[in-house]
């Protein structure tokens, strides 16, 4: 599909010729090009996911660069004199008073941070869900592995940038967030209390930590995460694309266009679509009035207070943890009711992060992969993928427990209870039933590719049997649905010394747990033999009589 | 009039244009009249402590809220005793609908008045007759002429916690909650006086009137002037941010992303 020919350079080149040729003597600059030029990228729309991360962190860049124009990161106490008559001659931070003025008293200013809020909030909803896309297709697997790392890095750069600029403001629903995590870090053990004053300065919430968190906002943790993100990118280009087995697609190629020309418009044109979807959702719809939530003050605490949504599942966790898991222990108090949940957040972000190399050491699978899994032919991992995103899920609503009983006429209790309850038996449920569906969903594509698809026709045999006729699939149809990996589970082995440690015997288990329930992809043999099956066993056989009589009408 | 219907006589009785005429001058009699019937009664409201004010208010008293309150206001096992609660509770219970229940439950909820507010009035009038009370607010705090500034420290201070920085409700225990603020100056400030249902009490010590202006006049600015940044989504914060971005922002270039690529098949 990617012929691209070079055009044999000519004597009469123009300006831009010896331009180019300028550079790239003196940079080698066309070997880069050529690399990245021609990468070729297969057209599924869940492979452009993490595209409209990237652009929407180029639309953050560019609107956050504006707003540190305006913005005063100082805590310093001031009278704010703007435009908002509701906030007139209100004590607040310099901080909240430059950002009222940005919104109201700066042209376009309410317009820009709209936007960079916005912004933020797909830009980590689209780095969720190609991360979801990675996992459910299993691309995370060899060559891939360090990759997944990364982009996992990204998104915990991603929080952490979404956490410090939402608490830039200094308003009193970032406030009351700073207070949440002023409280998860005094609740570690032994240090907890020198971190937190380090952290503020001092006591809660003290004049730096505005400061100190926009340093961290503007300087730090984009220059990591723009290191990173160009890291994935050229991980990216190196592995070559991953793609969905289909006609002409292997293991060994890339079936798609190359980036130029072809896909660097189209990418171009879709920067600017994403971009517009969220200057149109920046226009219509008012996001973090800070205008209403006011200064921060330490007393006042809004009914409905949340943090942004991606911070959610760490609130959620605190709301759904037990009340009164504290000990006293060497004259120091344990708060387990803060120590719990880290923990739970703690797997939340690092059991995903090395689940690739849990999975290789499971599988012991070093093929390469650069066919893309459907969900369904992985059944455990599907379904502990759901499990996972099951668990965040509960925690994820926890953190919203108030409004589900405001909306949906409940008792917070009740609410609370259920979620509680869900948060440990929901992620075992969700795997049970994933992991059953995606079998059955194999077992009914292994049905379809052997005997073909209920047409609906009805037809009556001479004899006066009704039969309904089965349309056979063509190649390309059925290729998509036999081409995947079988796996087996490990035997248990001796190893060189004629022993067999704890370690293979616990990979044994779980590989069995992995790969012992499974439908074998069919083989080509097996297409065959059912469709010369249905001559010599159409006496005998009534269980293929559809699909007997299919093929007798055919022929 | 009688001019009116010779002429039409004289066009025939029976031209369309004579049964529009007749609609229109029926239905202007009955609305003069009632308008000076109810001018009447307007004048009368004005002085809610006259006899016959008590007096409707005690037949409708016994007629709509004794089986609860009992006879004489002393209550029973399924209503509280009303003897001093003042005119003030009775206007914002009956006023906002919440009284009569509409179902015991968690707490009474907001519906549609049952009674005119002459009729509210004489209940409130009847009730306060029998023990004394907070009366009804003085009109001079109702203006929403104060400072909207003081009024919107105040309110985050001592009602955003239960009401939401925006007055947009929030949830309490029990299957309790509070209330989205949209009521009249006058129930609010009733509200705040009387401490309805799970409300705390917010009296003249606590909040001076003037305050309680404020913070009317803080909750009529932001009702009366559009919101800055485009339509609030309910003013709820970042969950339906959240939701908003994720089912209708990504939603929206995830649908794109799938149009692109099928055009290419």
């Amino acid at each position: 599909m990617s012929t691209t020919t070079e055009p044999k350079r000519t004597r009469t080149s123009s300006y831009t010729a010896a331009a180019a040729n300028y550079i790239d003597e003196r940079t080698t600059i066309s070997a880069v090009v050529k690399e990245f030029g021609r990468k070729i990228f297969p057209d599924h729309w869940s492979f452009m996911l993490g595209e409209v991360a990237l652009y929407s962190f180029v639309v953050i860049l560019l609107t956050g660069t504006f707003l540190t124009f305006f913005y005063d990161p100082s805590m310093a106490e001031t009278h704010y004199e703007g435009s908002y008559v509701p906030l007139k001659g209100v004590e607040m931070s310099v901080a909240m008073a430059s950002t009222l003025d940005i919104s109201f008293d700066i042209r376009g200013g309410l317009l820009i941070r709209q936007i960079h809020h916005w912004g933020a909030l797909l830009f980590i909803a689209a780095t969720g869900l190609h991360m979801l896309r990675v996992f459910f297709t299993g691309t995370f697997r060899k060559p891939r592995e360090l990759n997944w790392v990364i982009g996992f890095g990204l998104f915990i750069l991603a929080m952490g940038e979404g956490f410090t600029g939402y608490s830039l403001p200094d308003d009193l629903l970032s406030g009351n967030g700073l207070r949440i995590i002023e409280g998860l870090v005094m609740g570690i053990p032994v240090i907890g209390t020198w971190i937190s004053f380090l952290l503020f300065g001092g006591e809660f919430p003290g004049t730096a930590i505005v400061g100190r968190l926009y340093t961290l906002h503007i300087l730090l943790l984009p220059a990591v995460l723009v290191a990173l993100l160009a890291l994935h990118l050229v991980f990216v280009v190196v592995h070559k694309h991953t793609q969905f087995a289909g006609p002409g697609r292997t293991n060994e190629n890339v079936l798609g266009v190359p980036i130029l020309p072809t896909f660097a418009a189209k990418a171009g044109g879709f920067f600017f679509i994403v971009f517009g979807v969220i200057v149109v959702m920046a226009t219509f719809f008012a996001i973090n009035p800070i205008w209403n939530y006011g200064p921060y003050d330490p007393s006042p605490v809004s009914a409905g207070t949340q943090p942004d949504w991606y911070i959610g599942f760490a609130d959620g966790a605190l709301r759904l943890i037990p009340p009164g898991l504290e000990i006293e222990f060497l004259n120091r108090t344990w708060s387990f009711n803060i120590l719990i949940p880290m923990v739970a957040l703690g797997a939340i972000i690092v059991l995903p992060m090395i689940y690739p190399f849990l999975e290789h050491w499971i599988t012991r699978d070093n093929r390469e992969h650069h066919i893309a899994d459907r969900p369904r032919n992985a059944p455990t991992r599907t379904g502990i993928g759901a499990a996972g995103v099951t668990f965040y899920g509960v925690l994820w609503a926890a953190a919203s427990s108030d409004l589900i009983a405001t909306h949906f006429d409940l008792a917070m209790e009740h609410v609370i209870h259920f979620l509680q309850a869900a948060a440990i038996l929901g992620p075992v449920v969700a795997y049970l039933i994933t992991k059953r569906v995606c079998l059955a969903l194999m077992k009914k594509d292994r049905e379809i590719a052997l005997h073909g698809i209920e047409s609906g026709r009805i037809v009556k045999l001479p004899g006066g049997e009704f039969i309904e006729v089965h349309e056979q699939l063509d190649d390309y149809d059925r290729w998509k649905l036999v081409s995947y990996n079988d796996y087996a589970p490990l035997m248990i082995r001796p190893n060189s010394r004629g022993k067999i440690t704890a370690a293979t015997r616990v990979r044994a288990g779980l590989s069995r747990w992995f790969f012992e329930d499974r439908i074998a992809p069919v083989t080509r043999r097996d297409v065959e033999l059912s469709h010369g099956e249905h001559h010599a066993a159409a006496a005998i056989e009534g269980e293929h009589q559809s699909a007997i009589g299919a093929d007798r009408n055919r022929h | 009039m009688s001019n009116a219907t010779k002429r039409k006589n004289r066009a025939g009785r029976r031209s369309p244009l004579a049964t529009v005429a007749l609609l229109a001058i029926g239905l202007l009699s009955t609305g003069g009249a009632y308008a000076l019937i109810s001018g009447g009664t307007a004048e009368a409201q004005s002085d809610i402590n006259s006899q016959q004010m008590i007096d409707e208010g005690e037949k409708l008293f016994s007629a709509n809220c004794a089986s609860c309150h009992g006879l004489n206001l002393e209550g029973s096992e399924s209503g509280p005793s009303l003897i001093g609660v003042g005119a003030a509770s009775v206007d914002f219970q009956v006023g906002t609908g919440r009284m009569p229940l509409a179902q015991q439950g968690p707490q009474g909820e907001e519906k549609p008045e049952q009674f005119t507010d002459e009729q509210t009035k004489a209940l409130a009038a009847y009730v306060a007759s029998l023990g004394p009370g907070p009366g009804l607010p003085d009109p001079r705090y109702l203006d929403g002429e104060g400072d909207a500034a003081n009024g919107s420290e105040l309110f985050r201070i001592n009602c955003a916690m239960c009401h939401n920085v925006a007055g947009a409700g929030g949830a309490l225990t029990e299957g309790k909650y509070a209330p989205a603020i949209d009521a009249t100056p006058a129930h609010i400030y009733e509200a705040m006086v009387i401490g309805p249902q799970n409300m705390p009490v917010f009296n003249d010590a606590n909040l001076s009137p003037e305050d309680k202006r404020d913070i009317i006049t803080y909750l009529e600015f932001n009702r009366e002037s559009p919101s800055p940044g485009g339509y609030v989504l309910g003013s709820l914060g970042p969950v339906a941010e959240g939701l908003f971005a994720w089912f209708f922002g990504l939603g929206a270039i995830v649908a794109i992303a799938v149009w692109l690529t099928a055009k290419s098949n």
